[in-house]
């Protein structure tokens, strides 16, 4: 690794935690900014709620409570959660799991899915690549939140895979819930990989057809190279870049639609929780929340500016 | 053989046109279509399935279309047979409504089936696609305006304010949609009247959308500016603010027509998230969201699938714009823009 890429990377990082900081300070305010708290209510007693306020530091302006929450948030507390008395941390901690896993369940099954058959639809034509094509065109256009109805559909009229919530089993760690995460991952992770799935088989193939048409494949296959030596290895290669590009913003999608997964489907991750918390007004939920899915979200943009940068020496030197 | 091709656009094109058409003129004329109105409840009917047109009758022979009315068989599992021994001719243009069936019938025409509530699935559609339809159209336009003054803004004044307006579209850009819509709307109160949820959510996706109009218009005015005729324009004496809205918004016409209509399906998909976890529309004015968010309760969806006609009509908005767009559909300009933070 040279030093022009070493800083670019550091720039990144810095970036990436600037990212986290905005995010999360920008929840913390919009809830507190949001008319209600969290112990106020129709049938709660006005001096009830006051003592309660007092009780939690609630009453303080709102510059000092987030001065300390900044304090304790760079010692990793997050501070208490109202609507679940017990720390945020742990409540991040268990769905932030959740969510990793079902995102990175999905993203892998829609690379391993999409990526290969964009490859193949982008150098071939055929019945079968059209057909390929129409699906990943009808694909791209149902979103996680349809999708995951007509799984739900599929799922109880088969019996396939288990419908609705995900069963309270935290603590338990045998190999009997290893099987039990599996089944209830099915449903979730496939309905938020299709329509990656079908992006990334676009993307992909476009990037194919661009790289085809390049004078050094050109070149290649002129030099008498097979077709499929040229096509997996020399336009490959190159094709790879725009997709690998596109991982940073995909993040962003998985996130957003496994939020609308997690919650047709009962999977209790974290969109689950931030929303929850912003029903309660939980000020401190909502905010550890935020700043959990943007450090995903961050690391997620990072990850694909390295494969980036390693596939392509020259993004480097640019930035 | 490696085809190295353009997209053969044309004929998807124009089926992406036809679709968006169709599903404009549903939202138009939808209401119409029969006599049934969104909110009537009819309890014999809870969970009734779709009547559909028969076009020959008992004996086999073949009649004007007519359909068969429903009664129930089990109360318990709520299974409906139709009765062939009473067949309901379709009245075109009577009752007020393009098809219907006569009054005198007993039993009402539900051809989409109907809800929990025994209310009429086609009715709830066709106001849901009003109502959902506007709020992503007002939102796109919304999204348009501000994103149109920010790029037009940032392309024609150059140095600190483009980098500094960039920047942040980058990082509202860069931020899951879904959250930042919600964190938006939760922090308005949380019931409000049906106008009220309209206005606010054609104001926040505006505020979530406009970064990726204002990208692009943005580079195409950030182009425009060195051209001949805006630089003949400012040699004449315009204005800065005259030069951008006669001659270099203008040119970006094109452009802004083209992300507008990105910019519907994904903000149909926003109102029908908000809607379904209860931030949006709700019961009892049919959204598709709130359509939805009825599916979604207990076994609905399992008992009747055809309350996922909502759920249809998002992805056939989509897939609209997506044949329609085509290639543009895809996401190219994020992928450039996320090369420059």
């Amino acid at each position: 690794m040279h030093r022009g890429l070493l800083t670019y990377l550091l720039r990144r990082l810095l970036l990436a935690a600037l990212l986290v900081f905005v995010v999360s300070s920008a929840a913390l305010m919009l809830v507190e900014a949001a008319p209600g708290d969290s112990v106020g209510g129709v049938d709660v007693d006005p001096a009830v709620a006051a003592a309660e306020r007092h009780r939690l530091g609630l009453d303080r302006p709102f510059l000092v409570r987030y001065r300390e929450w900044l304090g304790r948030a760079v010692r990793l507390d997050l501070g208490q959660s109202v609507k679940y008395g017990r720390p945020v941390n742990q409540l991040v901690a268990e769905r932030a799991g959740k969510t990793a896993l079902l995102g990175a369940t999905a993203l892998l099954l829609a690379t391993l899915l999409g990526v290969p058959l964009g490859i193949i639809t982008g150098s071939r034509r055929n019945m079968a690549t059209s057909l390929a094509r129409a699906l990943s065109l009808i694909f791209v256009s149902i979103p996680p939140l349809v999708t995951s109805f007509l799984l739900l559909l599929l799922a109880a009229r088969t019996g396939w895979f288990p419908v609705g919530g995900f069963p309270a089993m935290a603590g338990v760690s045998d190999s009997t819930s290893v099987w039990t995460t599996i089944r209830y991952l099915t449903l979730p992770s496939i309905a938020l990989a299709l329509p990656i799935a079908a992006t990334l088989e676009q993307l992909q193939s476009r990037a194919m057809r661009d790289a085809l048409a390049e004078p050094s494949v050109r070149a290649a296959l002129a030099r008498g190279c097979s077709v499929r030596r040229v096509v997996w290895r020399h336009a490959l290669r190159l094709s790879l870049q725009p997709v690998l590009a596109i991982y940073g913003v995909i993040v962003g999608s998985v996130l957003s639609g496994s939020f609308a997964v997690e919650i047709v489907t009962s999977w209790p991750g974290l969109g689950a929780l931030m929303y929850e918390g912003l029903v309660a007004r939980d000020l401190y939920l909502v905010a550890g929340c935020a700043a959990a899915g943007s450090i995903f979200l961050a690391a997620g943009i990072l990850l694909s500016d390295v494969a980036l940068a390693l596939a392509d020496p020259r993004v480097g030197e640019l930035a | 053989m490696i085809g190295v091709s353009n997209d053969p656009a044309p004929r998807a094109r124009r089926a992406g046109v036809a679709l968006g058409a169709l599903l404009a003129g549903f939202a138009l004329v939808g209401p119409w279509l029969t006599p049934a109105v969104p909110s009537d409840q009819s309890g014999e009917f809870v969970y009734a399935p779709p009547m559909r047109p028969h076009f020959v009758d008992a004996a086999g022979s073949l009649r004007w279309p007519l359909v068969y009315p429903l009664t129930l068989e089990n109360r318990l599992e709520l299974r409906y047979v139709e009765d062939r021994s009473r067949p309901m001719p379709l009245r075109l243009f009577e009752n007020g409504a393009l098809l219907s069936v006569d009054a005198a019938h007993e039993s009402p025409w539900f051809p989409l089936g109907a809800d929990a509530l025994g209310r009429d699935e086609l009715a709830r559609l066709a106001w849901g696609t009003r109502l959902s339809l506007g709020v992503a159209l007002g939102a796109a336009l919304g999204a348009l305006i501000i994103g149109a003054l920010v790029g037009g803004l940032a392309g024609s004044a150059g140095g600190l304010v483009d980098d500094g307006l960039m920047r942040v579209a980058d990082i509202v850009m860069a931020l899951p949609a879904v959250y930042l819509v919600l964190a938006l709307r939760a922090s308005m109160p949380l019931v409000l009247s049906t106008a009220e949820v309209f206005w606010t959510m054609v104001l926040v996706l505006a505020a979530v959308g406009w970064p990726l109009p204002a990208r692009g218009v943005r580079a195409v005015v950030a182009a425009e500016r060195a051209r001949e005729y805006a630089e003949a324009a400012r040699a004449l004496g315009a204005s800065r603010t005259r030069i951008l809205l006669r001659h270099l918004l203008p040119a970006a016409r094109g452009f802004l027509v083209v992300q507008t209509t990105l910019l519907v399906p994904a903000f149909v998909l926003a109102e029908a998230t908000l809607s379904y976890v209860g931030l949006g529309f709700s019961e009892p004015i049919p959204s598709w969201g709130a359509m939805l968010r009825e599916a979604g309760r207990g076994r609905a969806v399992v008992e009747a699938p055809w309350l996922l006609a909502p759920a249809i009509a998002i992805a056939v908005t989509a897939l609209a714009v997506n044949l329609a767009l085509g290639a543009e559909s895809v996401p190219r300009l994020t992928l450039r823009s996320r090369r420059t933070t």
